[in-house]
Formats: structure tokens, C-alpha cells, sequence
């Protein structure tokens, strides 16, 4: 069955067969004949428009939406496509072997001068260096941070909007957040240089100005809209009926909360919750600018961090076309890209899950 | 006459401290929420103001960024955002009229387009950044220098012609998503009209559809310029430069960038203090250009919205 929202635009114009029962409808047809048949042929009038006289640029046009259509499929696989292909050299190259391998990246190396095998990123440095761990913990750590922030105060603004808000202090709040989401993260990146680090010093006497608590509060700011805006549509999207009940039986406020809302709209959170670690994984500016960029593999959370966005971002304007270091980072960019499309993939699954569960329409 | 249970009083107790702080904790998180968007806000105003002005606006950086002003940035930032949407807007919203209009909502292709959609918006904008690199430049600009050019590097090296591009694959998902979501707003009523006088399907989308969602399709296009103003990490290798002493009037030019130039000012500036006041400014002026966009993006939504809340969906 078609779910076109056009009924069928094949059907030419046809009128239905009319039949008669007898002589009482038609009284010209003999009495004995039993059922008649009569037939109408339309023939349009000779000025009528008919889909067949549309310009011919109709057609060229409807055709060119089609394959416009195709782009997003086109660029998510170009992007994939030609991001591995820079990268492909780690895998085949002779040349780039000489200065690292996969296998390499993963596991801690003995290097000069170091008294155990360790796990290093020092890429322009004599002997180049490429342990990609540092750079994976950087990015845990920060993402850890930003969520920890995010989660309870997106989550907790949306359950605040969607159920003890005002009319009046939703029509303030939600374009509020909207503008949050607006702040280009090179703003968020550059507020959390300049001020927060400072205020984050005095107030927890830190050793390094930049770390990633800093820049983990900061890309806060960046996600709290992402899951704000998907966690409440997920408490708007529980029937009310749900609600209703939950009070009928005596449930206090927080019961019906706890018990029945956030239960009905858990896969919504779910999937706030991993759209908003896809962003985190994948900001670049705000780590950029706010994380101190030292890749060292510390547990603390209050030492320096380099992720892997931020590496990217400022070591690729400074590499040779096409050698070792340019292959590593564009390898680096086919991880981030692998690792966020699982993150959003199962976000997204969340969503539909939740829709179906709802009963919410596309 | 009954006597209040002292386990009906203890679950009365247990519910006002739970409703009270359920309501606290969700009100405070809702308020931080607003105290960091308000501090961000007015921290920019109050150091960003005083530095803001005409000339400011109008004249190019001077004496290593400590003077003078952000005109070309500016320039950049508008130019970049032009062609970035000279090329989403036709793309995002023939993909939305595809999907909307002519799609069977179940066919395996509709689904892939839908899921390709829903995983651009999610890919990290560094990676559009590599991606603008290894596709536009170097096959598609230094492929053509080899066909047309001999080998010279006339298309295969930076520029805001591959910038804008990049930066056009990035925001195609929000045009395609808004454009879509005005779509579905245009009652089916219209449609059936139009086809009942005879139009054929594309002549109703033209002639009917189409205006009745040019609100939303606006509201796609503002967005996409908001996020275009503002993303930088996209155009770290594709275009953008720190100081350039012309504007960018060929495609084929580098361009500096206000988000970009906050970029570069705040982390390789050789003289932060003396350079600061000018950040500031800068910053102001790419809060208040995306600001600006994202308000009237949500004004027209909220018209949109209202406009067709009295008829079925």
C-alpha cells in the first residue's frame, strides 16, 4: 500500500459503469432484458488541461528533485569515503610503516629514553610518536565532565518546563535554551579561556589553568540544549493519561515522576543522553581552546587533557601532504566519525522506540 | 471521628519532602541553566561594548591585531555564508519536497535517505573539516587542476569556495529537517483542492505548497546561516586565514572569519592583554550576529506555528 500523500496520480478520469435494474429507472430499455449497461465515454473538453500538456520543464524538474534528493546519502558516504582514504596509508603504506603502524598507535611502545614501554602522542618531535591512548582518555575525560554537567541539568530543566512551569516561564525559558544552543562553540571555547579558567583557579587552587574539568563544564554549555530539547520532547510526548492515573491512585507528585513519567519517557532520555555524548565526542572548538591540549595519560581530572577533535584540529595545518603524521590524523578523524555514528545510530534507535512505545506519530 | 494514622501522616511527610524536592532540584537546574546563558551573555556585553563602534565595524585589524577592526572578517564571514546558501537551500529543500512529497514513507530508500539525514547532523564538525580537504580539495579541486590547469594549483589549495561548500554539507540537515517539518504543517486539504482543479502534483507542490511553507523553508535557511556564521572547526583547512590584506572577492580567494579570528586572537594572539578589548568586540559581534538569526528563526516559527494550529495536521 502506498503511502504517498498523493491518493493515486496514475488514475486517468473514468467514469464508473452505471447499471439499472429494470424499467423503472430506464424506460426505454425492453422490460425483459434484465440489467442494462450503460457506458459514458468522457472526452475532455478541447481547452481542458491534462497532465500530459505540463511544460516539459515539469518533467526535468520533478526528475532533479529526485536525484537532489540523493545527496545526503551521497555525502554521508563521500564523507566516510574519502576521510578513510587519507587514512588508508596507515594500513598499506611501506613509508608510512617506517614511522607507524596500527598496531603501534594501540600498544605502549619502548622509546629512547623512556626506562619502561610507554603510551606517548608526540608526533613532531625527533623520534614521532604516535599512542593514540592519551588522546583517547583526553577525550573521555572531557566528555565524562560534560556530561555529568549536562545530563542532570538538561534533563532536570526539561522535567522542570514539562511539568511545573508556568505558560509564562516556558515562553521565556525555551527561547532562552534555543539561544544556547545558538552560542557558536568558538564563543563557549573563548568564555571558557578567558573567564572560567580563571574562576575555576581561585576557586579550586588548580595546578593547570586549562584542564578538563574547564573545558568539560564549558562543552556542557554546548550539549545542555541537545538533551534540554530532546528530553522534553520526550515528557511531552507521555499521555497524559498516564498521569492522570498515576494521581487517581493516590500517587504524590514525585511518585507519578519518578514512577511513571521518567519510566514512559526513558527511551527519549536514553536517546538524549547518547545524542548528546555524540556531540561531546565530536565538539572541537570548546576542547580546542579550553583543555590546555597536553597529551598526557593522567587519571586526574584536573590536569590538561588532549582529545582527539582538538589534535585534529590543531596539528593538520601543520603536516606534511600525505606523510605519516597526515595519515595518523585522518585516521583519527575515520575513528571519531565511526565511533560518533554508532553513538547517534543508537540514539536514534532510542528515539524510534520511543515513538513506537508512545504511540507518537512521524 | 477518626484519628489521623501516624503512617497516613509519615506518607503525607515523605510526599510534601519529595514533591518539595523534586520541584527544587528541577526549578534550580532550569535557573543554572539560565544564570550560565545570562553570564556568558552579559561577561561579552560588558567588556565587548565599549570597543564596539563604527570604525570597528568598518576597518581592517592594524598593528598586529591591537587596532583597527574586524570589516574583513565580517566580509568573510557574509560572503562564506552566501554561497554556503546559494548551495544548501535548493539541495535541503528538494530533499525535503522529495521525502515529503513524492516519497513512499516505507520504501528501503526513503528510510537510507532518513537515516543519512539523521547521521550528517550528528558527525563532528572537525571531520566536515577533514572531509572538505580530502574531497573538495584534494580530488575535486586538485582532480580539475590536473584536467584544466596542467597541474597548476588553481583549485586544488584552500579557498572560500570549498569553505562555503563544506560548510554547506554541514547545514544541509537543518534545512532538510525544517523545511520537511513546514511541509507536514500545509494542510492535506490544499493539496486535494489543487489536484481536484486539475493541477498536476508538481504544479500543486509549485503553485500551492511551496508558499504555504515558505515560512519554514526561511526559517531552515536562517538557521543554516546561523550555524554557518558560526562553526570555525569545519574551516580550519578549508579556507579560512588569520590576516589576509584583501577582501575576498573571488570564490578562489582565502577569507578571514569572525569565528576563526576569535579563534586565532584568543589562543596564538603574541600579546593577549593588548589584544583583548578587540576580542571582546569580536566576540560581541558574532554573539549578536547569531543571536539576531537565531530570534527572528524562532519568530518565524512560532507565526508558522501558530498560523496553522487551528487547522488539522
Amino acid at each position: 500500500m502506498s503511502h504517498s500523500r498523493y491518493a493515486d496520480d496514475t488514475a486517468t478520469c473514468s467514469i464508473p459503469t452505471v447499471t439499472t435494474t429494470g424499467g423503472t429507472v430506464n424506460a426505454s430499455a425492453p422490460p425483459a432484458a434484465g440489467p442494462a449497461t450503460l457506458t459514458a465515454k468522457v472526452t475532455p473538453h478541447r481547452n481542458a488541461y491534462t497532465p500530459s500538456m505540463a511544460p516539459a520543464w515539469h518533467r526535468v524538474a520533478e526528475l532533479s528533485i529526485r536525484v537532489t534528493a540523493m545527496t545526503s546519502i551521497a555525502a554521508i558516504v563521500l564523507i566516510f569515503a574519502f576521510v578513510a582514504k587519507e587514512a588508508l596509508p596507515l594500513f598499506f603504506s611501506e613509508h608510512v610503516h617506517k614511522e607507524v603502524t596500527l598496531g603501534k598507535m594501540w600498544t605502549a611502545q619502548a622509546w629512547p629514553g623512556y626506562d619502561s614501554p610507554d603510551y606517548i602522542w608526540q608526533p613532531v618531535s625527533e623520534i614521532p610518536k604516535f599512542g593514540i591512548w592519551p588522546l583517547i582518555i583526553g577525550t573521555l575525560k572531557v566528555s565524562l565532565v560534560s556530561m555529568l554537567v549536562a545530563v542532570p541539568l538538561g534533563v532536570g530543566a526539561a522535567l522542570y518546563l514539562s511539568q511545573y512551569a508556568s505558560r509564562r516561564t516556558r515562553e521565556i525559558v525555551k527561547p532562552a535554551i534555543e539561544l544556547l544552543a545558538g552560542i557558536p562553540s568558538v564563543v563557549l571555547g573563548f568564555f571558557a579561556l578567558m573567564v572560567m579558567a580563571s574562576w575555576f583557579q581561585d576557586l579550586l587552587g588548580l595546578e593547570s589553568r586549562l584542564n578538563a574539568v574547564v573545558a568539560g563544564v564549558a562543552l556542557s554549555f554546548a550539549i545542555i540544549p541537545v538533551i534540554f530539547t530532546i528530553s522534553e520532547e520526550a515528557f511531552g510526548a507521555v499521555p497524559r493519561s498516564y498521569i492522570e492515573a498515576s494521581t487517581a491512585l493516590g500517587a504524590a507528585r514525585y511518585q507519578t515522576v519518578v514512577r511513571v513519567l521518567i519510566p514512559a519517557a526513558s527511551p527519549g532520555i536514553a536517546a538524549a543522553v547518547a545524542l548528546g555524548l555524540g556531540r561531546a565526542v565530536g565538539e572541537t572548538m570548546v576542547v580546542l581552546m579550553a583543555s590546555g591540549n597536553a597529551a598526557i595519560t593522567s587519571a586526574s581530572f584536573v590536569d590538561s587533557a588532549r582529545t582527539l577533535s582538538a589534535t585534529i584540529a590543531a596539528e593538520l595545518a601543520e603536516v606534511v601532504f600525505g606523510g605519516a603524521h597526515y595519515t595518523v590524523l585522518f585516521f583519527l578523524g575515520t575513528f571519531l566519525f565511526v565511533i560518533t555514528f554508532g553513538i547517534n545510530f543508537i540514539g536514534d534507535l532510542a528515539i524510534r522506540r520511543m515513538k513506537r512505545k508512545l504511540g507518537v506519530a512521524q | 471521628m477518626t484519628v489521623l494514622q501516624p503512617s497516613v501522616f509519615a506518607r503525607k511527610l515523605r510526599s510534601r519532602i519529595g514533591d518539595g524536592a523534586l520541584l527544587i532540584s528541577c526549578g534550580a537546574a532550569t535557573l543554572l541553566v539560565m544564570i550560565i546563558m545570562a553570564t556568558i551573555v552579559i561577561d561579552v556585553i560588558h567588556h565587548g561594548a565599549p570597543r564596539l563602534s563604527w570604525t570597528f565595524l568598518s576597518k581592517a585589524p592594524e598593528q598586529g591585531m591591537t587596532q583597527g577592526g574586524v570589516f574583513p572578517a565580517i566580509f568573510g564571514t557574509v560572503a562564506l555564508v552566501i554561497m554556503m546558501t546559494i548551495a544548501v537551500v535548493p539541495a535541503g529543500v528538494a530533499t525535503a519536497i522529495y521525502l515529503h512529497e513524492y516519497a513512499d514513507r516505507d520504501s528501503w530508500l526513503t528510510r537510507i535517505i532518513r537515516v543519512a539525514v539523521n547521521n550528517l547532523a550528528g558527525v563532528p564538525s572537525i571531520v566536515f573539516g577533514l572531509f572538505g580537504l580530502g574531497f573538495f580539495i584534494q580530488f575535486v579541486g586538485a582532480g580539475a587542476d590536473r584536467l584544466f590547469f596542467s597541474g597548476h594549483k588553481v583549485l586544488g589549495q584552500p579557498a572560500l569556495l570549498w569553505a562555503a561548500l563544506t560548510m554547506a554539507v554541514l547545514t544541509l540537515p537543518v534545512v532538510i529537517v525544517t523545511t520537511e517539518e513546514a511541509l507536514r504543517a500545509v494542510p492535506q486539504e490544499l493539496r486535494a483542492a489543487s489536484l481536484a482543479l486539475g493541477a498536476t502534483k508538481f504544479q500543486t507542490i509549485i503553485k500551492v505548497v511551496l508558499p504555504q511553507a515558505t515560512a519554514g523553508i526561511l526559517t531552515g535557511t536562517i538557521l543554516a546561516i546561523s550555524r554557518g556564521a558560526g562553526e570555525v572547526a569545519p574551516i580550519l583547512f578549508t579556507g579560512a586565514a588569520y590576516y589576509l590584506p584583501q577582501l575576498p572577492w573571488h570564490p578562489q580567494n582565502q577569507f578571514m572569519h569572525l569565528g576563526y579570528h576569535v579563534y586565532v586572537l584568543a589562543t596564538q594572539s603574541p600579546d593577549v592583554d593588548a589584544s583583548k578589548p578587540l576580542l571582546y568586540a569580536t566576540v560581541l559581534v558574532l554573539l549578536v550576529v547569531t543571536f539576531v538569526l537565531n530570534l527572528s528563526a524562532f519568530v518565524v516559527r512560532s507565526r508558522m506555528r501558530s498560523r496553522f494550529a487551528g487547522g488539522t495536521s
